[in-house]
């Protein structure tokens, strides 16, 4: 049982990864980053390290996606998109 | 970055302040329990992350002066060098409040138990002015952050999205 846990875990780090990469939204790319520092921050407190876990989904999860907003924000509005992209 | 809308200003507004608390917990029991001044500081930290994206930063820039950011991060700095100057006479860093009595050094109870707050001597006084400077530091640079984009000139009255 507690197997599976981990390998759901690692699989959703796997998917949001690829999400990330795949999203031609910015906003979307950085929701998924969002969710890849949320999973890495469990898998660190699976892997017994309480401490790495708070930090990482402080900073991670937290800080460094509103940051990323913010920057995303700075850029301006124009987004030259073809029809049918995603 | 403008404001949004009522839905998510309001429940910003209400969980902002329990990032607070578990953020304020987390420096304070820095030696019992996990996590430290860093972790801690990095979740207040978040706090103001929250109302800067929930509220728009020219109404966080008139909530906040940037002057007490960098007051806490030397003051935060200056009381880490203090304690660990003031134990000089043994070693650098020497936990001279341990065992003392007063407020941070009662002694530490025998046996197992779950861990008196107030028995770590100077432990607890850095995880306090590290928390201070990391608050300082992170809440500064998104601060600055946003000062330096300037979203208004780039953007029109309107935004995309649900944003108003």
């Amino acid at each position: 049982m507690i197997e599976i846990l981990h390998l759901t875990i690692l699989i959703t780090i796997l998917v949001a990864g690829f999400f990330a990469l795949w999203f031609r939204n910015l906003l979307s790319s950085i929701i998924s980053l969002a969710v890849l520092s949320l999973f890495i921050s469990l898998e660190f407190f699976y892997m017994q390290a309480p401490d790495v876990a708070i930090a990482e989904a402080g900073i991670g999860a937290g800080l460094s996606t509103a940051i990323y907003i913010i920057a995303l924000r700075a850029c301006g509005k124009k987004q030259f998109r073809k029809e049918g992209e995603r | 970055m403008n404001p949004l809308s009522v839905v998510a200003r309001t429940v910003c507004n209400l969980f902002a302040w329990f990032l607070a608390v578990f953020g304020i917990y987390v420096i304070i029991h820095g030696h019992l329990t996990p996590g430290g001044g860093f972790q801690g500081g990095a979740v207040v930290a978040t706090f103001m992350a929250f109302l800067l994206v929930a509220h728009g930063g020219k109404k966080m820039q008139s909530w906040v002066k940037k002057d007490i950011f960098t007051l806490m991060e030397c003051g935060g700095l200056t009381l880490f060098i203090t304690a660990g100057l003031l134990g000089m006479s043994n070693t650098f860093f020497f936990n001279f409040l341990a065992k003392a009595g007063g407020l941070f050094g009662s002694v530490v109870p025998m046996g197992p138990n779950p861990g008196a707050l107030n028995t770590s001597g100077t432990i607890a006084l850095m995880n306090l002015s590290v928390g201070l400077e990391v608050v300082g530091g992170l809440s500064m640079i998104l601060l600055y952050m946003f000062s330096g984009a300037h979203p208004e000139e780039s953007f029109g009255r309107e935004e995309a999205g649900h944003d108003r």
